[in-house]
């Protein structure tokens, strides 16, 4: 065994010690303390139990935060990874020009989270938008896509879907790793591309599928910008688009209410947690592990 | 070299093509209504410009209370904090737990990895509080300082894979050489893991220039607004007619994120293929 070198050690981990303590735990612990307590950065937090937690039970906007930010996590998040996976299989057949189509449906990951691109969302879903205007052509009358309440967080989902980049070059960097052997014994023993597909493509990229599905479902928890932006900071219309996100930030930023929005985290990271969990239990059902 | 002409490679490109335009149409659209009069971005989806000018760009730079100019710069300025703390804090900790045997190290390392996880909600309003009570409310403080520890733990896990691959026989040599532990991160490691610290480089880049919710909440005076907090000030303060405006702003934000993509696509592509991120 290497000998230990516990000095050397700690003194290189020390700025990140420091700030685990520091920004990241302290302020956990100390979230957790104003999840029981009226709080509203001016007067000192005053401890009310479990009070901040009852009030979530009965309040309604609240619900309906989750009820949206649900929708958004379960549509959004299988649709991404559903075009992901196809394209990076049509790609990973040796398509000439390969890497420039790998580029081009990579890019809007890197931008999709940017307030410009909020702001297009902003302009193209209008009733005046480029989109309405494309269905004008072809004699379809559109309508304000942002503005209906029925349609407003599906103009979200699809800005959600067309950041299917990444996802999508971590399955064709997984569909390398299946060894070629594999097709060339299928295809001796007869099995046409829709077999191969599910007999082995799929089987071999479960664990790629799974930690795609993990990484994805969290971050969508937690999307916060681009509703924000598209619904100028309302999460309107009629709060269609109020991600739970949003009504935690309108609750500790917008009406200094720290308390709640401090159990609203709480809430949110165990909701989280909970997925996150469950996704690892089904996982032994559906994962495949090679070895 | 021999095209490929049967019907089902064909058949293939026209689909690629086809959803890589859709996908890219309104991205080319705003930036080629940007260079039209500001009406036409109601009425004309196509990407012909009969008059081209830049009128929108030379409005939208003096829109706002300050000239554009000052949010590039406060951004670059969190950015490049952002970066060089990245990149010292990470790769210190980074070597840490890659090369060294020390004890606990691996429930840090579990904690570590956790904390890639955690929700930012989770821990926003105390750290709100306590920056407030240091006095660093609209100053760049609160977005660079976590940096500087290290906190974007995931650059960390990035850089302890990398590390793993380099060879341990090179740090075995330079230790008979006489090099110490920090002599072998300084003169053999931090040299080897160019490519690793490029694709952090990048990332951090491409994140905060794109950050919005610490941004939106630590700077509310519109002297220390970065690109994105003002930009979206331009949303709450625009009437239709200040939309071409608007949509050129949008387009400078995102020249730089087009640039480091451009520039960086090979250590993007690798950094997410070896740790699977966003």
């Amino acid at each position: 065994m290497q000998k230990r070198d516990n000095v050397t050690a700690y003194l290189f981990l020390s700025p990140w010690l420091v700030g685990l303590f520091a920004i990241t735990i302290g302020p956990m612990i100390a979230s957790l303390y104003l999840a029981f307590t009226d709080y509203n950065l001016i007067e000192a937090p005053a401890w009310v139990g479990l009070e901040n937690f009852t009030r979530m039970l009965s309040d309604e906007r609240l619900h309906n935060s989750l009820r949206v930010t649900f929708t958004y996590v379960f549509v959004s998040v299988p649709l991404q990874l559903a075009i992901a996976l196809l394209l990076a299989v049509v790609l990973d057949r040796g398509v000439r020009g390969m890497a420039f189509y790998r580029s081009v449906f990579y890019l809007p990951s890197l931008l999709g989270s940017s307030v410009a691109i909020a702001i297009l969302w902003r302009q193209v879903f209008g009733t005046e938008g480029l989109l309405n205007q494309v269905l004008a052509l072809v004699g379809v009358e559109g309508k304000g896509w942002i503005s209906d309440p029925s349609t407003a967080l599906g103009t979200l989902v699809v800005l959600n879907v067309w950041t299917f980049g990444s996802p999508m070059v971590i399955f064709l960097a997984g569909l390398r790793q299946v060894p070629t052997m594999y097709y060339e014994a299928a295809a001796v023993d007869g099995a046409g591309p829709l077999r191969r597909f599910f007999g082995i493509t799929l089987p071999l990229l479960t664990p790629i599928i799974f930690f795609n599905l993990v990484l994805q479902i969290i971050h969508a928890f937690q999307s916060f910008t681009q509703a924000f932006v598209v619904s100028g900071g309302s999460g309107g219309p009629s709060d269609s688009t109020m991600f739970f996100t949003l009504y935690l930030y309108d609750r500790g930023f917008g009406n200094f209410d720290m308390g709640y929005a401090s159990a609203m985290a709480w809430f949110l990271l165990v909701v989280i947690a909970i997925f996150t969990g469950v996704n690892f239990l089904v996982s032994k059902y559906w994962v495949f592990y090679e070895n | 070299m021999r095209i490929d002409l049967r019907p089902r490679t064909l058949l293939i490109h026209v689909a690629l093509i086809a959803t890589a335009l859709v996908m890219l149409y309104p991205l080319i659209w705003m930036v080629v209504s940007s260079l039209r009069p500001g009406n036409e971005i109601f009425r004309e989806p196509g990407l012909l410009v009969k008059d081209l000018q830049i009128e929108n760009y030379r409005a939208g730079w003096n829109a706002l209370t300050e000239p554009f100019t000052r949010y590039l710069l406060n951004s670059a300025v969190v950015v490049l904090g952002s970066i060089v703390g990245n990149l010292v804090s990470c790769s210190m900790a980074a070597y840490a737990f890659a090369r060294l045997e020390f004890s606990g190290k691996k429930i840090w390392f579990a904690i570590m990895l956790l904390s890639i996880m955690l929700p930012i909600h989770v821990v926003i309003v105390p750290q709100y509080i306590l920056f407030s009570q240091a006095g660093w409310i609209n100053t760049f403080l609160p977005l660079i300082v976590p940096k500087l520890l290290a906190t974007d733990a995931f650059f960390v896990f990035l850089m302890v894979q990398f590390i793993r691959g380099i060879p341990r026989e090179l740090d075995e040599a330079a230790t008979i050489d006489g090099c110490g532990r920090a002599g072998i991160f300084l003169r053999v490691i931090l040299p080897l893991m160019v490519p690793a610290l490029a694709t952090t480089t990048i990332f951090t880049f491409i994140w905060t220039w794109n950050d919005f919710f610490g941004q939106l909440i630590y700077l509310t005076d519109p002297h220390m607004y970065t690109v994105p907090v003002a930009l979206r000030s331009f949303v709450d303060a625009t009437s239709s007619s200040s939309w071409g405006s608007m949509f050129a702003m949008s387009v400078v934000s995102l020249v730089p994120v087009f640039l480091a993509f451009l520039l960086g696509q090979r250590f993007l592509v690798k950094g997410i293929a070896t740790t699977g991120i966003k």
